[in-house]
């Protein structure tokens, strides 16, 4: 197994921190991991990504151009990234804020409301939890058991007790997750 | 197995400090760098080892006050990214002329100048041939994995005090910033007073008791003939290094024709790019050279009657491409391909420099 | 009576401290650093600091310092002996350290870590030597050189329009609340050395005590620099000098 993952987004979406629990619960079963972000000033409110390599074998290069999975949380990263996925590959975004959505036709495309749930749930925070059901949804590279695992080594522990609400979101977003295209 | 964590190289160099027994980090903040002292800040370390950390006025005071703590025989270090690394050539001078053990952290970014803060591979000359003044060497360690940055803080200090000589971990902005897991260092413990007194006594300023004569830390000589002399000392010293202290790596070299030569992410990257290449019945190998000064130059050579030819992938506009010429004496071609300016090769960038540049050259 | 008679214990007026090697200075006739070189050994060997007393020396005349005293010395790059003396403060807590430096090391080309270690309130002490002229390149232009003074680049006398205003360096250092001690003094007769000597003296008892930095400016002679004999050279500082560069203590806690 070889997974290579582009999360893009604005900051303050916590895309940063979505890659670093997947990359964290990669590392809770076994996998090698990298987690390389983009930064600098571009991060302070404008967009922020990280590529996330998770594998069964030694990563080489932590810096790719093109990706298994895009996870997309805003337009400018749509139409960044889109291009960049593996013919093939899987494209999952939050409708949220996109005005042209993607075009490919050789990707497989999943849809998650994202914003609109975490309004559900009454806390924008974990959003990016339930993107992140919503990915492990359509690529169940890790088991649920060590994204727990991974949260916690995540997490500062005086944050222990928001886990369980982590969770829920994941759940929430993996039934949530709604395929658009399927090649 | 020491502990399994998920890291930033900057991160791991603040923790591989603490857990080696550093008992000083003397820094200043800068891009993209800027997590080492935070981490040590966040961590506390004087109440956990009694390692001190002080935020200097600038880079020039902070390599001095490593110039002072390393003049007192302690394991002491400091970090930095590019320009500040220029701020810090005087001391670095100062200190490889006073025989002085310390660690220096380049996460280097992209120049000349203020430049950007995206990571490049530019500064390799100023690495290994002196950076400062005078006829100096330091002892270059370049990783190429989190767990390298955490391995080669241990590495750096024992060859710094082996050699009495400073050394240079020449990281740069994607170890500094990646994240991967890495298996954390046992802790230990800092030397004693009398560790120090017994071990470095010769020289190191302790206080001067009344069995020793004053030790007197300087680089300065005013007598050019006893210069000189100390000159030829530190040439052997550095020939001593370069013939036992190469270290390299290879990757799928053994049947290569061709050989990509590059150190640090460059490598990581390359790495991918032998896999492409292999995949479309290229045989092409890589070397990585782990440390810079001292150069595999045998080893380089020895490869070189091997392959048809070596490309170099630097971030950069072509640096450690004259060193891979000399070692290899020009028997075979040596072409350069580099991203700068805090652009990254991609891997199927060097494998099409690869095709036009070696195979189809 | 010959010499053997007169050379006995008893007979003995004056000794030189055993902290003053016997190497022989390479300071001119005449020079101030080798009464202050005096005056700090003694202070070391009154005290019995020796084993514990690190010096720190500059880039200027006094970089050969290490010869003169024995003890344990670092010499520091131009004008960062603080830098260097704050790294062995903090590693050796219990060990005395002073930088020992002269004006254009401190307060030039070393302005700022002069002041982030005063401001930082390093437990070291600081002896500052101001002759207003740089002393080891020949005669050139300090920070502290007085407004009108010739020197090797001010060849027609200092103009402020040009090079700026002598830097009285110590009343800034006198702000910072790092500092106990900070104060002028002169080493231009024996009233003055003895003064100087109880402010050393001070300085180190500070450092014992960790009250923070001390700093101790001896206004000097340069009489190479200045082109003056010994005895114009000390008429000359009290009558030029001294007006602009009051001795006293600023501060005291």
């Amino acid at each position: 197994m070889k997974e290579e993952i582009i999360i893009a987004g604005f900051g303050g979406q916590g895309v940063l921190s979505l890659g670093k629990i997947l990359a964290y619960s990669g590392i809770m079963q076994d996998q090698e991991v990298t987690w390389m972000p983009s930064y600098g000033p571009e991060m302070r409110g404008g967009t922020a990504n990280v590529t996330v390599i998770l594998s069964d074998d030694q990563i080489s290069s932590p810096i790719i151009n093109s990706y298994d999975t895009a996870i997309i949380l805003n337009q400018q990263s749509l139409d960044k990234f889109e291009k960049h996925v593996k013919p093939g590959g899987t494209l999952l975004y939050d409708p949220n804020g996109i005005i042209n959505p993607p075009t490919r036709k050789d990707i497989n495309i999943f849809q998650i409301e994202g914003t609109e749930e975490a309004g559900k749930m009454g806390n924008a925070k974990i959003f990016n939890m339930i993107i992140m059901g919503a990915f492990l949804k359509i690529k169940p590279i890790v088991q649920l058991e060590n994204v727990k695992k991974g949260l916690e080594k995540s997490i500062p522990e005086r944050y222990h007790n928001l886990i369980p609400l982590n969770i829920e979101a994941i759940q929430r977003g993996m039934s949530a997750v709604k395929e658009v295209q399927k090649v | 197995m020491g502990e399994l964590r998920l890291m930033k190289g900057n991160e791991v160099i603040a923790e591989a400090a603490i857990r080696c027994g550093c008992d000083g980090y003397f820094g200043y903040p800068i891009t993209p760098q800027s997590e080492v002292m935070e981490t040590l800040m966040a961590r506390k370390p004087w109440e956990e080892t009694g390692m001190v950390v002080v935020q200097a006025e600038s880079e020039v005071a902070a390599i001095n006050m490593v110039y002072g703590g390393a003049g007192c025989g302690k394991k002491v270090m400091t970090s930095s990214s590019s320009p500040g690394i220029s701020l810090k050539q005087e001391g670095i001078t100062y200190i490889a002329g006073a025989e002085l053990p310390c660690l220096v952290v380049n996460v280097v970014r992209g120049g000349p100048g203020l430049g950007t803060i995206q990571p490049a591979q530019s500064d390799y000359f100023q690495a290994v041939k002196g950076g400062g003044h005078g006829d100096y060497k330091l002892i270059v360690l370049a990783p190429n994995s989190v767990q390298e940055m955490n391995d080669f803080v241990d590495l750096g200090f024992e060859l710094a005090f082996k050699y009495l000589n400073p050394v240079m971990i020449l990281s740069d902005g994607i170890i500094g910033q990646m994240m991967e897991k890495v298996e954390l260092s046992d802790i230990k413990p800092r030397m004693t007073d009398e560790y120090i007194a017994k071990n470095h006594g010769s020289w190191a300023t302790t206080g001067k008791p009344g069995s020793r004569n004053r030790n007197i830390i300087t680089s300065l000589e005013l007598d050019s003939a006893k210069q000189e002399k100390f000159n030829h000392k530190l040439q052997a010293k550095y020939a001593k290094i370069q013939e036992d202290e190469v270290r390299f790596d290879t990757y799928k070299a053994e049947d290569a024709d061709y050989l990509i030569v590059a150190y640090g992410s460059s490598s990581r990257i390359s790495k991918k790019a032998v896999e492409l290449a292999r995949a479309k019945g290229i045989k092409v190998g890589l070397i990585r050279p782990i440390t810079l000064f001292p150069f595999p130059v045998k080893e380089l050579n020895g490869f070189a009657k091997k392959v048809k030819g070596m490309l170099t992938v630097e971030m950069s506009a072509g640096q450690m491409i004259e060193d891979v010429k000399l070692a290899v004496e020009c028997s075979i071609p040596v072409e350069h391909f580099g991203r700068y300016g805090g652009m990254i090769p991609s891997p199927d960038e060097i494998v099409a420099a690869l095709e036009q540049k070696i195979i189809g050259g | 009576m010959d010499v053997k008679d007169i050379i006995k214990e008893e007979n003995l007026v004056y000794k030189k401290s055993a902290i003053i090697t016997d190497n022989t200075m390479h300071y001119c006739p005449g020079c101030t650093h080798g009464t202050v070189h005096k005056v700090v050994a003694e202070v070391i060997e009154e005290m019995g600091i020796q084993d514990k007393t690190i010096g720190v020396s500059p880039v200027g005349c006094s970089v050969l310092a290490y010869n003169y005293l024995d003890i344990d010395w670092q010499q520091a790059a131009h004008g960062r002996a603080p830098a260097v003396a704050t790294a062995i403060n903090r590693l050796y807590p219990e060990k005395y350290v002073f930088a020992y430096q002269g004006d254009g090391d401190l307060a030039s080309i070393g302005c700022a870590e002069i002041i982030h270690a005063c401001n930082r309130g390093e437990n070291i002490t600081v002896i500052f030597i101001n002759n207003a002229i740089y002393g080891m390149t020949g005669g050139q232009m300090a920070p502290t050189t007085l407004e009108g003074m010739k020197t090797a680049t001010t060849p027609y006398g200092r103009d402020v329009k040009l090079a700026g205003y002598p830097l009285k360096i110590t009343e800034l250092i006198a702000q910072l609340p790092g500092t106990c001690l900070v104060t002028r003094e002169s080493a231009e007769s024996a009233v003055a050395v003895r003064k100087l000597k109880k402010m050393i003296r001070k300085a180190f008892e500070n450092t014992g005590k960790k009250k923070g930095t001390s700093f101790i400016e001896v206004v000097s002679t340069c009489n190479s620099g200045w082109k003056l004999s010994p005895v114009e050279s000390n008429t000359w500082m009290k009558e030029n000098m001294f007006p602009f560069y009051p001795l006293g203590t600023m501060k005291d806690i």
